[in-house]
Protein backbone atom coordinates (compact mmCIF):
# COMPACT_ATOMS: atom_id res chain seq x y z
CA UNK A 1 0.00 0.00 0.00
CA UNK A 2 0.92 3.68 -0.03
CA UNK A 3 2.21 5.08 3.33
CA UNK A 4 2.62 8.48 4.43
CA UNK A 5 2.94 10.67 7.41
CA UNK A 6 1.12 13.68 8.33
CA UNK A 7 3.35 16.56 8.32
CA UNK A 8 4.41 18.64 11.16
CA UNK A 9 1.75 20.73 12.91
CA UNK A 10 3.95 23.85 12.44
CA UNK A 11 4.12 23.75 8.60
CA UNK A 12 0.51 22.60 8.65
CA UNK A 13 -0.82 25.72 10.54
CA UNK A 14 1.64 28.07 7.96
CA UNK A 15 -0.31 26.53 5.21
CA UNK A 16 -3.79 27.53 6.59
CA UNK A 17 -2.71 31.18 7.43
CA UNK A 18 -5.25 33.28 6.08
CA UNK A 19 -7.84 30.72 5.46
CA UNK A 20 -10.65 30.38 7.59
CA UNK A 21 -13.46 27.84 6.30
CA UNK A 22 -11.20 24.56 5.25
CA UNK A 23 -12.92 21.29 4.17
CA UNK A 24 -9.95 18.32 4.97
CA UNK A 25 -10.55 15.32 2.78
CA UNK A 26 -9.55 11.75 4.72
CA UNK A 27 -8.86 8.83 2.14
CA UNK A 28 -10.22 5.75 3.49
CA UNK A 29 -7.99 3.40 1.34
CA UNK A 30 -3.89 3.14 1.85
CA UNK A 31 -3.44 6.27 4.25
CA UNK A 32 -6.40 4.97 6.56
CA UNK A 33 -4.74 1.44 7.00
CA UNK A 34 -1.40 3.01 7.88
CA UNK A 35 -3.51 5.45 10.40
CA UNK A 36 -2.67 8.84 8.73
CA UNK A 37 -5.55 10.23 6.61
CA UNK A 38 -8.83 8.46 7.13
CA UNK A 39 -11.73 9.23 9.12
CA UNK A 40 -10.27 9.51 12.64
CA UNK A 41 -7.19 11.02 11.90
CA UNK A 42 -8.74 14.13 9.78
CA UNK A 43 -11.71 14.66 12.96
CA UNK A 44 -8.09 14.33 15.40
CA UNK A 45 -6.06 17.00 13.23
CA UNK A 46 -9.31 19.28 12.39
CA UNK A 47 -9.34 19.42 16.18
CA UNK A 48 -5.96 20.09 16.82
CA UNK A 49 -5.98 22.87 14.16
CA UNK A 50 -9.42 24.46 15.43
CA UNK A 51 -7.83 24.84 19.05
CA UNK A 52 -4.51 26.53 17.95
CA UNK A 53 -6.16 29.01 15.72
CA UNK A 54 -8.89 29.74 18.90
CA UNK A 55 -5.74 30.01 21.06
CA UNK A 56 -4.23 32.61 18.26
CA UNK A 57 -7.67 34.64 18.24
CA UNK A 58 -7.99 33.71 14.75
CA UNK A 59 -10.44 30.98 14.48
CA UNK A 60 -11.05 28.71 11.72
CA UNK A 61 -14.05 26.70 10.48
CA UNK A 62 -13.04 23.59 9.43
CA UNK A 63 -14.88 20.69 8.36
CA UNK A 64 -13.94 16.87 7.52
CA UNK A 65 -15.29 14.19 4.85
CA UNK A 66 -13.71 11.24 4.55
CA UNK A 67 -14.21 9.06 1.06
CA UNK A 68 -13.16 5.90 -0.07
CA UNK A 69 -10.40 6.86 -2.43
CA UNK A 70 -9.07 9.94 -3.43
CA UNK A 71 -7.46 8.37 -6.50
CA UNK A 72 -11.01 7.70 -8.18
CA UNK A 73 -13.21 9.92 -9.61
CA UNK A 74 -16.40 7.82 -8.47
CA UNK A 75 -15.86 8.87 -5.19
CA UNK A 76 -14.44 11.94 -5.39
CA UNK A 77 -17.89 13.22 -7.16
CA UNK A 78 -19.56 12.50 -3.87
CA UNK A 79 -17.68 15.69 -2.73
CA UNK A 80 -18.89 18.19 -5.42
CA UNK A 81 -22.46 18.90 -3.55
CA UNK A 82 -20.40 19.63 -0.67
CA UNK A 83 -17.82 21.67 -2.31
CA UNK A 84 -20.36 23.66 -3.84
CA UNK A 85 -22.69 24.58 -0.82
CA UNK A 86 -19.89 24.91 1.48
CA UNK A 87 -18.40 27.73 0.40
CA UNK A 88 -14.11 26.91 1.44
CA UNK A 89 -11.43 29.34 0.45
CA UNK A 90 -9.13 26.35 0.83
CA UNK A 91 -8.93 22.35 0.83
CA UNK A 92 -6.66 20.28 2.54
CA UNK A 93 -6.22 16.41 1.98
CA UNK A 94 -4.82 13.72 4.02
CA UNK A 95 -4.32 11.69 0.95
CA UNK A 96 -1.39 10.71 -0.38
CA UNK A 97 0.13 12.55 -3.42
CA UNK A 98 -1.95 10.76 -5.84
CA UNK A 99 -5.00 11.93 -4.39
CA UNK A 100 -4.51 15.37 -3.40
CA UNK A 101 -3.43 15.97 -6.66
CA UNK A 102 -6.61 14.74 -8.34
CA UNK A 103 -8.64 16.52 -5.31
CA UNK A 104 -7.16 19.75 -6.28
CA UNK A 105 -7.28 18.67 -10.01
CA UNK A 106 -11.26 18.56 -9.76
CA UNK A 107 -11.61 21.75 -7.49
CA UNK A 108 -8.82 23.71 -9.38
CA UNK A 109 -10.16 27.24 -8.38
CA UNK A 110 -9.89 26.35 -4.76
CA UNK A 111 -6.29 26.19 -2.68
CA UNK A 112 -5.50 22.75 -2.35
CA UNK A 113 -3.19 21.71 0.61
CA UNK A 114 -1.27 18.58 1.47
CA UNK A 115 -1.37 17.84 4.99
CA UNK A 116 1.02 14.34 4.64
CA UNK A 117 3.99 13.19 3.29
CA UNK A 118 4.06 10.61 1.20
CA UNK A 119 6.86 8.48 1.83
CA UNK A 120 6.11 4.87 0.04
CA UNK A 121 4.77 1.52 -1.25
CA UNK A 122 5.70 -0.69 1.76
CA UNK A 123 4.47 -3.37 3.59
CA UNK A 124 2.45 -3.51 6.82
CA UNK A 125 5.06 -4.89 9.37
CA UNK A 126 3.07 -4.37 12.33
CA UNK A 127 0.22 -2.21 13.40
CA UNK A 128 2.39 1.13 13.06
CA UNK A 129 5.45 -0.09 11.42
CA UNK A 130 5.47 0.16 7.44
CA UNK A 131 8.62 -0.85 5.83
CA UNK A 132 9.08 0.59 2.02
CA UNK A 133 9.53 -2.32 -0.40
CA UNK A 134 8.79 -0.60 -4.12
CA UNK A 135 9.94 1.98 -6.58
CA UNK A 136 7.50 1.82 -8.87
CA UNK A 137 10.29 1.78 -11.22
CA UNK A 138 8.70 0.06 -14.56
CA UNK A 139 10.72 -2.64 -15.15
CA UNK A 140 10.72 -5.03 -12.26
CA UNK A 141 14.49 -7.49 -11.30
CA UNK A 142 12.62 -9.57 -8.32
CA UNK A 143 13.19 -12.37 -10.78
CA UNK A 144 16.86 -12.63 -10.38
CA UNK A 145 17.04 -11.03 -7.04
CA UNK A 146 15.19 -13.39 -4.98
CA UNK A 147 12.63 -11.38 -4.66
CA UNK A 148 14.42 -8.68 -2.40
CA UNK A 149 14.39 -5.10 -4.30
CA UNK A 150 17.94 -3.56 -4.94
CA UNK A 151 16.41 -0.54 -6.38
CA UNK A 152 14.40 0.39 -2.91
CA UNK A 153 16.69 -1.24 -0.25
CA UNK A 154 19.94 -1.24 -1.31
CA UNK A 155 21.31 2.83 -0.51
CA UNK A 156 23.32 2.96 -3.66
CA UNK A 157 20.89 1.17 -6.19
CA UNK A 158 22.92 -0.94 -6.93
CA UNK A 159 22.83 -3.91 -9.19
CA UNK A 160 25.80 -5.71 -8.76
CA UNK A 161 25.87 -5.86 -4.98
CA UNK A 162 26.38 -6.61 -1.82
CA UNK A 163 29.51 -3.73 -2.15
CA UNK A 164 32.43 -3.29 -0.14
CA UNK A 165 30.66 -1.63 2.45
CA UNK A 166 28.84 -4.71 3.53
CA UNK A 167 28.91 -4.22 7.55
CA UNK A 168 28.08 -7.72 8.85
CA UNK A 169 25.01 -8.34 7.02
CA UNK A 170 24.14 -4.59 7.67
CA UNK A 171 24.22 -1.65 5.00
CA UNK A 172 27.06 0.90 5.56
CA UNK A 173 24.83 4.06 6.41
CA UNK A 174 23.36 2.07 9.62
CA UNK A 175 23.42 -1.17 11.74
CA UNK A 176 19.89 -0.74 11.43
CA UNK A 177 19.43 -1.31 7.93
CA UNK A 178 19.91 -4.75 6.50
CA UNK A 179 22.26 -4.66 3.60
CA UNK A 180 19.45 -5.50 0.57
CA UNK A 181 22.32 -7.45 -1.50
CA UNK A 182 23.35 -9.93 1.61
CA UNK A 183 19.88 -10.82 1.88
CA UNK A 184 19.50 -11.09 -2.13
CA UNK A 185 22.69 -13.00 -1.41
CA UNK A 186 21.49 -15.57 1.18
CA UNK A 187 18.60 -16.25 -0.71
CA UNK A 188 19.40 -17.44 -3.33
CA UNK A 189 22.63 -19.39 -1.77
CA UNK A 190 19.66 -21.15 0.16
CA UNK A 191 18.06 -21.58 -3.17
CA UNK A 192 20.98 -22.48 -5.08
CA UNK A 193 20.34 -19.33 -7.52
CA UNK A 194 24.13 -17.93 -7.10
CA UNK A 195 24.86 -18.26 -10.82
CA UNK A 196 21.66 -15.33 -10.99
CA UNK A 197 23.70 -12.80 -9.69
CA UNK A 198 27.40 -14.00 -10.54
CA UNK A 199 26.15 -12.49 -14.20
CA UNK A 200 26.92 -8.83 -14.64
CA UNK A 201 23.91 -6.77 -14.96
CA UNK A 202 24.64 -4.38 -17.62
CA UNK A 203 23.66 -0.85 -17.56
CA UNK A 204 19.89 -0.47 -17.07
CA UNK A 205 17.67 2.17 -18.87
CA UNK A 206 15.63 4.43 -15.81
CA UNK A 207 12.08 4.06 -16.67
CA UNK A 208 10.76 6.52 -14.24
CA UNK A 209 12.28 9.68 -15.27
CA UNK A 210 9.32 11.24 -17.32
CA UNK A 211 5.65 11.31 -15.97
CA UNK A 212 4.53 8.05 -16.39
CA UNK A 213 0.87 6.32 -17.27
CA UNK A 214 -0.43 3.75 -18.46
CA UNK A 215 -3.04 1.98 -20.80
CA UNK A 216 -4.05 -1.54 -20.98
CA UNK A 217 -4.16 -3.68 -23.92
CA UNK A 218 -7.78 -3.70 -25.03
CA UNK A 219 -8.10 0.24 -24.03
CA UNK A 220 -7.08 3.44 -24.83
CA UNK A 221 -7.25 7.14 -23.57
CA UNK A 222 -11.39 9.03 -23.77
CA UNK A 223 -11.24 11.22 -26.78
CA UNK A 224 -12.95 13.89 -24.02
CA UNK A 225 -11.76 13.51 -20.45
CA UNK A 226 -15.16 13.34 -18.34
CA UNK A 227 -14.86 14.94 -15.50
CA UNK B 1 48.04 -12.34 -18.12
CA UNK B 2 45.27 -11.50 -20.88
CA UNK B 3 45.59 -7.37 -20.21
CA UNK B 4 48.84 -7.77 -22.25
CA UNK B 5 46.79 -7.87 -25.21
CA UNK B 6 44.70 -4.94 -24.43
CA UNK B 7 45.10 -1.39 -25.67
CA UNK B 8 47.48 0.27 -24.52
CA UNK B 9 46.59 3.15 -22.73
CA UNK B 10 50.00 4.63 -22.47
CA UNK B 11 50.05 4.93 -18.59
CA UNK B 12 53.01 4.73 -16.52
CA UNK B 13 51.25 2.23 -14.72
CA UNK B 14 50.34 -0.01 -16.68
CA UNK B 15 53.91 -0.22 -18.53
CA UNK B 16 55.36 -1.11 -14.33
CA UNK B 17 52.71 -3.74 -14.26
CA UNK B 18 53.10 -5.23 -18.21
CA UNK B 19 57.39 -5.26 -17.30
CA UNK B 20 56.34 -7.51 -14.59
CA UNK B 21 57.69 -5.43 -12.00
CA UNK B 22 56.33 -4.90 -8.68
CA UNK B 23 53.80 -1.71 -8.55
CA UNK B 24 53.93 0.64 -6.07
CA UNK B 25 51.18 3.62 -5.63
CA UNK B 26 50.40 6.58 -3.65
CA UNK B 27 46.95 8.52 -3.15
CA UNK B 28 45.81 12.17 -2.89
CA UNK B 29 42.97 13.78 -1.42
CA UNK B 30 42.66 16.95 -3.06
CA UNK B 31 41.49 20.09 -0.83
CA UNK B 32 38.71 21.71 0.26
CA UNK B 33 39.12 24.69 -1.76
CA UNK B 34 41.18 25.96 -4.66
CA UNK B 35 44.57 26.19 -3.08
CA UNK B 36 46.80 24.81 -6.28
CA UNK B 37 49.67 24.66 -3.74
CA UNK B 38 48.24 22.05 -1.39
CA UNK B 39 48.23 19.61 -4.20
CA UNK B 40 51.82 20.68 -5.18
CA UNK B 41 53.21 19.84 -2.14
CA UNK B 42 51.63 16.92 -1.48
CA UNK B 43 52.75 15.75 -5.19
CA UNK B 44 56.38 16.76 -3.85
CA UNK B 45 56.20 14.03 -1.10
CA UNK B 46 55.00 11.11 -3.74
CA UNK B 47 57.06 12.09 -7.00
CA UNK B 48 59.66 9.70 -7.89
CA UNK B 49 57.97 7.05 -5.03
CA UNK B 50 55.29 5.94 -6.64
CA UNK B 51 54.19 4.83 -10.38
CA UNK B 52 50.63 6.46 -9.97
CA UNK B 53 48.92 8.67 -7.34
CA UNK B 54 45.37 7.92 -6.82
CA UNK B 55 43.20 11.29 -6.80
CA UNK B 56 40.27 10.61 -4.94
CA UNK B 57 37.00 11.98 -5.74
CA UNK B 58 35.00 13.65 -3.31
CA UNK B 59 35.73 10.85 -0.99
CA UNK B 60 33.87 10.31 1.56
CA UNK B 61 31.42 12.13 0.13
CA UNK B 62 32.91 15.70 1.44
CA UNK B 63 32.78 18.27 -1.33
CA UNK B 64 36.80 18.87 -2.25
CA UNK B 65 38.35 20.16 -5.39
CA UNK B 66 37.25 17.91 -8.51
CA UNK B 67 39.66 14.83 -9.18
CA UNK B 68 39.77 15.45 -12.64
CA UNK B 69 41.43 19.07 -11.77
CA UNK B 70 43.55 18.17 -9.19
CA UNK B 71 44.49 15.53 -11.65
CA UNK B 72 45.59 17.47 -14.28
CA UNK B 73 48.21 19.61 -11.52
CA UNK B 74 50.03 16.36 -10.93
CA UNK B 75 50.46 16.19 -14.56
CA UNK B 76 51.88 19.51 -14.54
CA UNK B 77 53.97 18.22 -11.35
CA UNK B 78 55.29 15.53 -13.41
CA UNK B 79 53.53 12.69 -11.89
CA UNK B 80 50.86 10.40 -12.84
CA UNK B 81 47.16 10.41 -11.75
CA UNK B 82 44.74 7.74 -10.80
CA UNK B 83 41.60 9.34 -11.68
CA UNK B 84 38.96 8.16 -9.39
CA UNK B 85 35.33 8.37 -10.18
CA UNK B 86 32.23 7.44 -8.45
CA UNK B 87 29.00 6.92 -9.09
CA UNK B 88 27.39 8.58 -6.56
CA UNK B 89 27.44 12.17 -7.76
CA UNK B 90 27.10 11.82 -11.64
CA UNK B 91 25.20 10.52 -14.45
CA UNK B 92 26.23 8.14 -17.41
CA UNK B 93 26.34 11.54 -19.35
CA UNK B 94 28.74 13.37 -16.90
CA UNK B 95 30.79 10.57 -16.47
CA UNK B 96 31.20 9.89 -20.11
CA UNK B 97 32.21 13.54 -20.50
CA UNK B 98 34.57 13.45 -17.86
CA UNK B 99 36.37 10.62 -19.19
CA UNK B 100 36.69 11.66 -22.62
CA UNK B 101 38.06 15.14 -20.98
CA UNK B 102 40.04 13.29 -18.82
CA UNK B 103 41.88 11.43 -21.55
CA UNK B 104 41.61 14.60 -23.82
CA UNK B 105 44.11 16.44 -21.36
CA UNK B 106 46.50 13.65 -20.70
CA UNK B 107 45.13 11.13 -17.64
CA UNK B 108 45.84 7.44 -18.56
CA UNK B 109 44.45 5.71 -15.28
CA UNK B 110 40.87 5.47 -14.06
CA UNK B 111 39.56 3.94 -10.75
CA UNK B 112 36.19 2.72 -10.67
CA UNK B 113 34.32 2.96 -7.57
CA UNK B 114 30.61 3.06 -6.83
CA UNK B 115 31.49 5.75 -3.62
CA UNK B 116 30.78 5.82 -0.22
CA UNK B 117 26.79 6.82 0.77
CA UNK B 118 26.50 10.56 0.79
CA UNK B 119 24.85 10.38 4.17
CA UNK B 120 28.60 9.55 5.80
CA UNK B 121 29.46 13.40 4.11
CA UNK B 122 29.09 17.06 5.09
CA UNK B 123 26.13 17.26 2.40
CA UNK B 124 23.92 14.33 3.60
CA UNK B 125 20.70 15.79 2.25
CA UNK B 126 22.15 15.44 -1.40
CA UNK B 127 20.40 13.16 -4.10
CA UNK B 128 22.90 10.12 -4.64
CA UNK B 129 22.82 9.59 -8.72
CA UNK B 130 24.34 5.82 -8.94
CA UNK B 131 22.66 6.13 -12.05
CA UNK B 132 25.09 2.91 -12.78
CA UNK B 133 27.43 1.26 -10.16
CA UNK B 134 31.05 0.40 -10.55
CA UNK B 135 31.12 -2.67 -12.01
CA UNK B 136 28.58 -1.22 -15.03
CA UNK B 137 31.30 1.84 -14.64
CA UNK B 138 33.90 -0.36 -15.79
CA UNK B 139 32.09 -1.83 -18.57
CA UNK B 140 31.06 1.30 -20.01
CA UNK B 141 34.83 3.06 -19.71
CA UNK B 142 35.86 -0.60 -21.70
CA UNK B 143 32.83 -0.08 -24.43
CA UNK B 144 34.44 3.60 -25.38
CA UNK B 145 38.03 2.80 -24.75
CA UNK B 146 38.19 -0.63 -27.00
CA UNK B 147 35.14 -0.14 -29.12
CA UNK B 148 35.07 3.26 -29.29
CA UNK B 149 31.28 3.70 -28.57
CA UNK B 150 29.33 5.46 -25.92
CA UNK B 151 27.43 3.21 -23.66
CA UNK B 152 24.03 3.98 -26.35
CA UNK B 153 26.20 2.57 -28.92
CA UNK B 154 26.82 5.96 -30.97
CA UNK B 155 30.34 5.90 -32.19
CA UNK B 156 32.88 8.12 -30.33
CA UNK B 157 35.29 9.97 -32.65
CA UNK B 158 38.47 9.76 -31.17
CA UNK B 159 38.38 7.27 -28.24
CA UNK B 160 39.57 7.63 -24.66
CA UNK B 161 42.97 5.93 -23.59
CA UNK B 162 42.73 4.69 -20.00
CA UNK B 163 44.20 1.84 -18.15
CA UNK B 164 40.84 0.73 -16.19
CA UNK B 165 41.19 -0.23 -12.43
CA UNK B 166 38.39 -1.12 -9.97
CA UNK B 167 38.54 -1.68 -6.24
CA UNK B 168 37.74 -4.74 -4.07
CA UNK B 169 37.17 -5.57 -0.28
CA UNK B 170 38.09 -8.84 0.43
CA UNK B 171 37.32 -8.25 3.78
CA UNK B 172 33.42 -7.25 3.52
CA UNK B 173 31.15 -10.10 4.26
CA UNK B 174 30.10 -12.54 2.90
CA UNK B 175 33.28 -13.58 2.72
CA UNK B 176 32.49 -16.49 0.00
CA UNK B 177 30.78 -13.63 -2.45
CA UNK B 178 34.24 -11.69 -2.60
CA UNK B 179 36.14 -13.47 -5.32
CA UNK B 180 32.76 -13.52 -7.39
CA UNK B 181 32.52 -10.03 -7.21
CA UNK B 182 36.14 -9.44 -8.42
CA UNK B 183 35.32 -12.43 -11.34
CA UNK B 184 32.22 -9.96 -12.54
CA UNK B 185 34.69 -6.68 -12.59
CA UNK B 186 37.04 -8.72 -14.10
CA UNK B 187 34.40 -9.63 -16.51
CA UNK B 188 33.29 -6.12 -17.21
CA UNK B 189 36.92 -5.47 -18.02
CA UNK B 190 39.26 -4.28 -15.16
CA UNK B 191 42.75 -4.35 -15.80
CA UNK B 192 43.61 -3.44 -12.04
CA UNK B 193 42.40 -4.05 -8.74
CA UNK B 194 43.64 -1.71 -6.03
CA UNK B 195 42.13 -3.40 -2.78
CA UNK B 196 40.39 -1.74 0.70
CA UNK B 197 43.61 -1.43 3.32
CA UNK B 198 44.91 -5.15 4.28
CA UNK B 199 45.43 -6.15 8.04
CA UNK B 200 43.40 -8.96 8.41
CA UNK B 201 46.69 -11.39 6.56
CA UNK B 202 45.37 -14.81 7.02
CA UNK B 203 41.80 -13.86 5.22
CA UNK B 204 43.68 -12.00 2.67
CA UNK B 205 45.94 -14.98 1.93
CA UNK B 206 42.37 -17.27 1.99
CA UNK B 207 40.88 -14.63 -0.47
CA UNK B 208 44.35 -14.52 -2.71
CA UNK B 209 44.35 -18.32 -2.68
CA UNK B 210 40.75 -18.83 -4.03
CA UNK B 211 41.43 -15.85 -6.24
CA UNK B 212 44.79 -17.97 -7.78
CA UNK B 213 42.72 -21.06 -7.71
CA UNK B 214 39.88 -19.64 -10.38
CA UNK B 215 42.64 -18.17 -12.27
CA UNK B 216 41.36 -14.64 -11.72
CA UNK B 217 44.59 -13.51 -10.53
CA UNK B 218 46.30 -13.89 -14.35
CA UNK B 219 43.38 -11.98 -15.59
CA UNK B 220 43.82 -9.05 -13.39
CA UNK B 221 46.71 -7.11 -11.92
CA UNK B 222 45.80 -6.78 -8.06
CA UNK B 223 47.43 -3.90 -5.74
CA UNK B 224 46.98 -4.77 -2.26
CA UNK B 225 46.14 -2.06 -0.29
CA UNK B 226 48.65 -0.74 2.54
CA UNK B 227 47.49 1.84 5.30
CA UNK B 228 50.30 2.25 7.84
CA UNK B 229 48.37 2.83 11.54
CA UNK B 230 49.68 6.40 12.87
CA UNK B 231 48.15 5.58 16.61
CA UNK B 232 46.17 3.18 18.64
CA UNK B 233 43.08 5.77 18.45
CA UNK B 234 43.30 5.44 14.43
CA UNK B 235 43.15 1.40 14.75
CA UNK B 236 40.45 1.16 17.00
CA UNK B 237 38.47 3.84 14.76
CA UNK B 238 39.45 1.80 11.67
CA UNK B 239 38.16 -0.91 13.51
CA UNK B 240 35.09 -0.31 15.31
CA UNK B 241 33.38 2.69 12.92
CA UNK B 242 34.88 1.65 9.24
CA UNK B 243 32.06 -0.62 7.42
CA UNK B 244 33.80 -3.43 5.75
CA UNK B 245 37.20 -3.04 7.71
CA UNK B 246 38.77 -6.00 9.09
CA UNK B 247 41.60 -4.81 11.76
CA UNK B 248 42.90 -7.99 13.74
CA UNK B 249 43.58 -7.73 17.70
CA UNK B 250 47.21 -8.45 17.22
CA UNK B 251 47.74 -5.30 15.45
CA UNK B 252 46.20 -2.61 17.80
CA UNK B 253 48.26 -4.71 20.58
CA UNK B 254 51.43 -4.59 18.57
CA UNK B 255 50.97 -0.73 18.58
CA UNK B 256 50.28 -0.42 22.54
CA UNK B 257 53.17 -2.89 23.03
CA UNK B 258 55.62 -0.15 22.09
CA UNK B 259 56.22 3.00 23.93
CA UNK B 260 54.76 6.35 23.13
CA UNK B 261 56.64 7.90 20.58
CA UNK B 262 57.44 5.33 18.94
CA UNK B 263 53.66 4.10 17.81
CA UNK B 264 54.01 5.71 14.36
CA UNK B 265 57.44 4.04 13.37
CA UNK B 266 55.75 0.37 14.73
CA UNK B 267 52.46 0.73 12.65
CA UNK B 268 55.16 1.63 9.90
CA UNK B 269 57.16 -1.03 10.43
CA UNK B 270 54.10 -3.55 9.91
CA UNK B 271 53.08 -1.90 7.36
CA UNK B 272 56.21 -3.01 5.44
CA UNK B 273 56.52 -6.76 6.71
CA UNK B 274 53.21 -6.65 5.12
CA UNK B 275 54.70 -5.64 1.94
CA UNK B 276 57.93 -8.09 1.91
CA UNK B 277 55.31 -10.70 1.85
CA UNK B 278 53.41 -9.71 -0.46
CA UNK B 279 56.36 -9.24 -2.85
CA UNK B 280 56.39 -12.72 -2.32
CA UNK B 281 52.39 -13.85 -2.48
CA UNK B 282 51.59 -15.37 -5.90
CA UNK B 283 48.74 -13.04 -7.56
CA UNK B 284 49.70 -9.98 -5.87
CA UNK B 285 51.11 -7.38 -8.29
CA UNK B 286 51.95 -4.58 -6.30
CA UNK B 287 50.72 -2.31 -3.26
CA UNK B 288 48.77 0.73 -3.38
CA UNK B 289 49.96 2.72 -0.38
CA UNK B 290 47.38 4.90 1.16
CA UNK B 291 48.94 6.83 3.66
CA UNK B 292 46.25 9.07 4.22
CA UNK B 293 47.09 12.64 5.35
CA UNK B 294 50.55 11.45 5.51
CA UNK B 295 51.98 12.09 2.00
CA UNK B 296 55.03 13.37 3.30
CA UNK B 297 56.00 10.15 5.25
CA UNK B 298 55.63 8.42 2.18
CA UNK B 299 59.53 8.71 1.08
CA UNK B 300 60.66 7.20 4.37
CA UNK B 301 57.91 4.17 4.22
CA UNK B 302 58.87 3.38 -0.07
CA UNK B 303 62.52 3.73 1.26
CA UNK B 304 62.23 0.85 4.57
CA UNK B 305 59.40 -0.69 1.75
CA UNK B 306 62.90 -1.46 -0.39
CA UNK B 307 60.72 -0.48 -3.41
CA UNK B 308 62.82 2.33 -4.77
CA UNK B 309 64.15 3.35 -7.22
CA UNK B 310 60.68 3.20 -8.96
CA UNK B 311 60.99 2.45 -12.92
CA UNK B 312 61.19 4.87 -15.57
CA UNK B 313 60.11 4.11 -18.76
CA UNK B 314 61.14 6.41 -21.69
Amino acid sequence: MIVAQRKPFAEIKEMLQGFNKVLNVGCGTCVSVCLTGGEKEVAVLNTEIEMARRLDDDPIEIQGHTIERQCDREYLAELDNIIEEGKFDALVSMACGVGIQFLAERYPRIPTFPMVDTSGLAVNQAVGWYEERCRSCSECVLGFTGGICPITMCAKRLMNGPCGGTNQGNCEISNEQPCAWFRIWERLAGQGRLDSIRKINMARGWKDQAPRDLVQPGYKKPEKMLK
Amino acid sequence: MSTETNFNSGSNLEKVLKSGQFAFTGELGPPQGTDVGEVKEKAKFLKGNVDAVNITDNQTAVVRMSSWAASLILIQEGLEPNYQMVCRDRNRLAMQADILGGSALGIRNMLCLSGDHQQFGDHPDAMGVFDIDSTQLIAMVKQMRDEGLFLNGNEIHQPPKMFIGAAANPFADPFEWRVHRLAKKIEAGTDFIQTQCIYNMDKFREYIRIANEEGLTDQVYILAGVTPMKSVGMARYMKTKVPGMDVPEEIINRLKGVEKGKVAQEGINIACEQIEEFKELKGVHGIHMMAIEWEHMVPQIAEQAKVLPRPVFS
